[in-house]
């Protein structure tokens, strides 16, 4: 399955992307499709920034689903207001 | 009125948005820029977002407060890209026929969309700049 992933703020700084595509096996989670942005971006493991993450515009966690998902964003915690 | 926007806020423009002939009450919250964060001088600031989504949290935000307070109609707004020293980056406005419940809910929603709605703010000071982390 293909993921559409976007990168905010200071993740976007560190990976030097706002948006890219991952081909995943079918069943798996965040945290692979994670790993496999690792691989990809190196720099992503060294910002310290933990990030929170949304699939389809809903926040997720680091186990769910990636099944019927097109869209998961790594979001740097919030600082708006 | 819900919504994020490059031009500057107008609270105004939200007060007319909100306020009914049976309100007894408009609470109206600006958050400005400052000039200094943790003791460094702030030049400029810039605030990105994750807008479909943002925009989609704003609501679930707005939607809760009417549902918690009895209040008549919410409105807030999130300003992106650079803004300067005193400039308004955030506007939420209430009304409703008593003032307890437009100040409760006002704070609610800014306090929730602090947490929540997924936007970042970017400082420059005199000798760099850095992307602000909320407070979680």
């Amino acid at each position: 399955m293909t993921i559409e992933v976007r990168f905010f703020a200071a993740l976007a700084d560190s990976t030097g992307a706002t948006r890219d595509r991952v081909e995943l096996p079918t069943g798996s989670d965040v945290s692979a499709l994670w790993r496999a942005l690792i691989e990809r971006y190196p720099a992503l493991e060294t910002t310290g920034i933990r990030p929170l993450v949304a699939c389809d515009m809903e926040y997720a966690t680091w186990d769910t689903s990636l099944d019927g998902i097109r869209e998961v964003a790594f979001l740097p915690p919030v600082s708006g207001g | 009125m819900v919504r994020v926007q490059r031009e500057p806020l107008d609270g105004q423009a939200l007060i007319r948005a909100v306020q009914t002939d049976g309100d007894g009450a408009v609470a109206l919250f600006l958050g400005t820029v400052r000039d200094h964060n943790e003791g460094r001088k702030v030049i400029g600031l810039e605030y990105s977002a994750y807008e479909e989504m943002a925009l989609q949290e704003l609501e679930r935000v707005r939607d809760q407060a009417l549902e918690r307070f009895e209040i008549t109609r919410a409105a807030v707004v999130h300003r992106l890209g650079a803004l300067e020293i005193g400039e308004a980056s955030v506007a939420v406005a209430i009304a409703a026929p008593h003032r307890a419940a437009a100040f409760d809910a006002c704070r609610f929603v800014i306090d929730t969309l602090k947490r929540t709605v997924p936007i970042w703010k970017k400082e420059t000071f005199e000798d760099g700049e850095a992307w602000i982390e909320g407070e979680g």
